[in-house]
């Protein structure tokens, strides 16, 4: 391998580059991407718009780094890709030779054919150039709305809440992502939404956007959205936060065969020789079966996940053919003052075969939801909110399907949470009943208490 | 958006600090007898007198003239001694008391009432201010702080930081003109020591009211996080008792003044002549104060260090860590992230302790051999006199705290503090305490390092899933509290338990095993 291009410099490119140079000194590795200069964090967006941080912020490392480890990096849209000719195109007509190619080019925001789509101030929240419009659009408005019930679209809530405007949130559900939390979770995650202003329409859908078109705005500014259920709700801005979709799109006609997203086996081998797809963008032909046994989506839209695919492809780059073995999944979020983790397989509907344990804080911020099998009492998986875990430790007892009664009374073992905080362990000896969170306190109490 | 409160109560507080500024050139100056034989000591008075003979009864506007004037006239005395070969009868330079006893008319004669309009309107107004909107709830709210002209460098910054470092240059080399500020103290003063205000007086009560305004709001702002309410009410406690009140009660009971939990090298005089002198004249109580001031440091320091990391003392009980981390904890994002600057501070803060050991070895050379010069060229007067203008007043005052709003709040301490460096040495190569990083679950968001005081890169650690170890880090837990993903957490653990080397994968790839 002389020359590796790999586009997109997203969390599974730029880790392939930094994996390969670390063991192969001599190969010209050059990266490609459209959206920024520099590898910046994805995730990291929301703070961008909220002021806790500057885009510069957000580069995990100095600009220096890459020349330090000659990792080129190249500006630019690839148009197209000629697998025939071992060749690139770019959208300056530019074309560059590879050896091999990696494909980590990322989702694009999801979206339905909803009448009146394209009026200016409706958008979803993927890139920089999304942050921009969302910064141009939301000056100076006082109401929007937030469709879908994901982590973008409470992200979108807490972005726009954080500047006072507000927000209205659209959610199929019946509770807040009641495609991966259960009931509770879900209620708990609401309940914590309404405290923070957000209007929370639960089984509500967008049906249709309305906009007000002028003689500069041919298309015109959104202003108002009816839902399913006939409903009128006037803002001056949408965001849709209904998922993501690979972006393959540029792909179409270069003989990589496509699903959903790239298809690849489980060593990121797409149907063309040399031409490999890693993170948001790939889709697994075959089931991927993390270690601890459980079954992985065949797109996994996740940075941790764009991780692990970088480590591992850049083992076959480099020589050692290496297939990809997940361990036992893991992930997290944050609903503006509530963390989430997860560990291991927790569906939202217990299967057959399994059991649940759910214990919740009196405060109603705080939960742990641990789910076992019925015929060996094993852990199967782990939710923690407003809890931090130790992710060593839960990754052990599922791995070692370590029986429910053992985790409980090691349960300490696995608290993450800072020095002096309340000990959850202590008190989930039982199933405690939820008591009502808005009990009234002392504004003394209120000011510097941490249960609010 | 702020609340009508805030608003009323930043209006108050501008109108507070306005009317604290607008006193300093309100005074007019007249130089009478009676001034001097209260501020020139006796043996002197008949030069002073005669020397100022021409400026008496004059009526001066401002205090610049009154300083100018008195100074030529001191300069001339001293000269004449000079000529005639009388040294032992300089003058010294007594113009901070004299100004200040020379201040007449409206405000030293109101002084009282400025000084509870002042506190009132600013204390006041603080407290209004930081009283959070009703409805925001606990959790970390870090918004607008790079939109914000006060937190992002932006004009209000620099006018602070301008403020501030004047504030210092007047403090450290020039107080005869903030004569009035100390007038303000001098009843408060009077009540705690029994003497008059000087300007160190001034600083102190100032330095400690600021800890304990911001101190609340720093309560108030991680209302959901114990370990900082417990750290915070802890620097405040240690400021108020052992900085503030406990050293001015030694004074009223002409005891040595010091501050128990300040300990040498920070406390860069402690082994000088006239401190130790003045220990050994006061008996078993100025004893006990020697030996506690070295126990502090000789075994303080390396045992609690082992257990705790040097976050006891630097963000638990330190007076200038204490100011950081309320005072400056508006400003803790601006430190400086890059690998230069960490670079940079490594050879600058050990340069500063071995400057520090040096000296005091010098010091205490000259105090026992009764020479001042060492191998014939090391002045230890010198030496002493050169580290506390350039380390204690340009370093640690006018550059660490000055440039708050520039250069973040920790720029002492990090680049400058020999203490740091002592403790971090300990810390970083023998202590159980680590920053744990949780598996693979950080996704190199950068609100760590963002919001680092210190400047450390905590990301570069975080992503690549290899415990924190790092001379610098004072455990004041924000990376922690602010990391939406609870990747990060303040440990102490066996010293064999710190992984510092990271594998070239993190958590959660089971794809292949690294051979070590
Ligand atoms: C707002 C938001 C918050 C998120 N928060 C989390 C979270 O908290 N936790 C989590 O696990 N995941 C989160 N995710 C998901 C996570 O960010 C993605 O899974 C991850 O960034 C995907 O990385 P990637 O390297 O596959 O692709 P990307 O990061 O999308 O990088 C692909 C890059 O390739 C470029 N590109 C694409 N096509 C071309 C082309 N033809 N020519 C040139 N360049 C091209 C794109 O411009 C892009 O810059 C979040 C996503 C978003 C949008
Ligand atoms: S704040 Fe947390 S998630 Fe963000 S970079 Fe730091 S450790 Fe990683």
């Amino acid at each position: 391998m002389k020359h590796l291009i790999i586009i997109g410099n997203g969390i599974a490119g730029i880790t392939t580059a930094r994996h390969v140079r670390q063991q192969d000194s001599t190969v010209r590795i050059t990266v490609i991407s459209a959206e920024s200069d520099h590898f910046y964090s994805r995730t990291a967006l929301m703070y961008i718009y909220m002021g806790h941080m500057t885009y510069a912020h957000t580069k995990p490392y100095e600009d220096g780094f890459w020349t330090k480890n000659r990792i080129d990096l190249l500006r630019g849209y690839v148009e197209q890709v000629d697998t025939s000719g071992k060749r690139i195109r770019l959208a300056d007509g530019q074309w560059l030779n590879y050896d091999v190619l990696v494909l980590a080019t990322g989702s694009v925001s999801t979206t339905f054919d909803w009448p009146g789509l394209s009026a200016s101030g409706v958008q979803g929240l993927y890139g920089l150039p999304d942050l921009e419009r969302m910064e141009q659009f939301t000056q100076n408005i006082d109401r929007a709305v937030v469709v879908g019930g994901g982590l973008i679209g409470v992200e979108l809530a807490e972005m726009l809440r954080s500047r006072h405007i507000g927000v209205t949130m659209l959610v199929r559900d019946p509770h807040y992502w009641s495609s991966t939390l259960p009931a509770e979770e879900g209620k708990l995650v609401g309940r914590h939404l309404l405290r923070h202003g957000v209007d929370l329409r639960l089984e509500t859908e967008l049906k249709e956007i309305q906009a007000r078109p002028d003689a500069a705005d041919p298309s015109g500014r959104v202003r108002a959205v009816v839902t399913n259920t006939g409903e009128e709700i006037s803002c001056q801005f949408v965001g849709l936060g209904i998922g993501v979709t690979p972006n393959v799109a540029f792909l179409k006609n270069s003989g990589v065969e496509l699903g959903k997203g790239i298809l690849v086996n489980e060593y990121f081998e797409t149907n063309v020789a040399d031409v490999y797809a890693i993170g948001d963008c790939n889709e697994f032909r075959q089931p991927i079966l993390g270690t601890d046994g459980a079954l992985r989506k065949p797109i996994e839209q996740i940075w941790y996940t764009g991780r692990m695919h970088g480590e591992t492809l850049a083992r076959t780059l480099c020589g050692s053919r290496t297939a990809y073995r997940p361990g036992v999944f893991f992930n997290s979020a944050k609903f503006f003052d509530i963390e989430y983790q997860t560990y291991g397989t927790l569906n939202a509907q217990l299967t057959d075969d399994e059991q649940t344990y759910y214990w919740e804080h009196p405060s109603g911020e705080q939960c742990l939801r641990i789910n076992y099998r019925t015929t060996d009492q094993s852990v199967v998986g782990i939710h923690a909110l407003g809890i931090r875990l130790r992710q060593a430790v839960c990754d052990r007892w599922i791995q070692d399907r370590t029986p429910f009664p053992n985790v409980v009374s090691q349960l300490r073992q696995a608290d993450f949470n800072p020095e002096f905080s309340e000990s959850f362990t202590d008190q989930l000896t039982g199933h405690a009943p939820a008591r009502s969170p808005d009990r009234r306190k002392g504004w003394f109490h209120r000011l510097f208490s941490a249960t609010h | 958006m702020r609340t009508t409160g805030q608003r009323i109560g930043l209006t108050a507080f501008l109108i507070g600090f306005a009317l604290f500024v607008a006193i300093l050139p309100l005074s007019r100056y007249v130089l009478t007898d009676k001034v001097l034989s209260e501020t020139i000591q006796k043996e002197q008075l008949e030069d002073v007198r005669m020397a100022t003979a021409s400026m008496q009864g004059n009526v001066y506007a401002s205090s610049f003239s009154f300083v100018g004037d008195y100074r030529a006239a001191i300069a001339q005395l001293n000269e004449g001694f000079k000529r005639r070969n009388e040294n032992n009868r300089l003058v010294q330079d007594y113009a901070f008391p004299v100004t200040k006893a020379a201040s007449t008319g409206f405000f030293p004669d109101n002084s009282g009432l400025f000084f509870w309009l002042i506190l009132v309107l600013c204390v006041g107004g603080a407290f209004l201010y930081i009283l959070p909107e009703p409805r925001t709830l606990p959790g970390i709210k870090n918004n607008g702080i790079y939109q914000d002209p006060a937190t992002n460098r932006g004009w209000i910054g620099v006018v602070v930081c301008g403020f501030l470092i004047g504030f210092y240059v007047l403090l450290y080399f020039f107080p005869e003109y903030m004569t009035n500020w100390v007038l303000l103290f001098d009843p408060l003063s009077q009540l705690l020591n029994g003497g008059p205000a000087s300007q160190w007086f001034v600083y102190g009560t100032l330095y400690t009211l600021v800890i304990l305004v911001m101190g609340v709001r720093m309560l108030i702002k991680y209302r959901h996080s114990r370990y900082q309410q417990f750290r915070t009410l802890s620097v405040m406690f240690f400021q108020t008792v052992f900085a503030f009140l406990i050293p001015e009660l030694l004074a009223f009971f002409h005891q040595p003044a010091q501050d128990l939990k300040n300990m040498w090298p920070l406390d860069y005089s402690f082994y000088f002549d006239y401190r130790i002198d003045e220990k050994i004249k006061a008996g078993t109580f100025g004893i006990f104060l020697l030996v506690w001031g070295t126990a502090l440091w000789l075994l303080g320091v390396p045992i609690l260090t082992y257990f705790f990391g040097k976050r006891w003392y630097c963000s638990w009980v330190c007076g200038c860590g204490g100011l950081a981390e309320t005072l400056g904890d508006p400003y803790r994002q601006l430190s400086d992230k890059r690998l230069g600057a960490w670079k940079l501070e490594r050879i600058v803060v050990h340069s500063v302790l071995v400057f520090a050991v040096v000296m005091t070895v010098l010091v205490l050379y000259t105090y026992w051999s009764g020479q001042p010069s060492v191998l014939g060229f090391l002045d230890s007067y010198g030496i002493r006199s050169a580290y506390g203008s350039a380390i204690g007043a340009v370093f640690a005052g006018v550059l660490g705290t000055g440039f708050y709003p520039v250069f973040g709040s920790r720029v002492w301490c990090r680049f400058g503090c020999p203490l740091a460096a002592y403790l971090g040495l300990v810390q970083r190569f023998k202590s159980r305490f680590r920053i744990t990083t949780n598996g693979g679950q950080c996704i190199s968001c950068g609100n760590c390092s963002t919001y680092c005081e210190m400047g450390i890169d905590v990301r570069w650690y975080a992503q690549r899933g290899q415990d924190v170890v790092r001379s610098s880090c004072v455990g004041c837990g924000i990376c922690s509290a602010v990391c939406p993903r609870g990747v990060l957490n303040l440990e102490n653990d066996s010293t064999t338990s710190r992984r510092t080397d990271p594998g070239p994968i993190v958590l959660g790839n089971n794809s292949f095993r690294i051979q070590q």
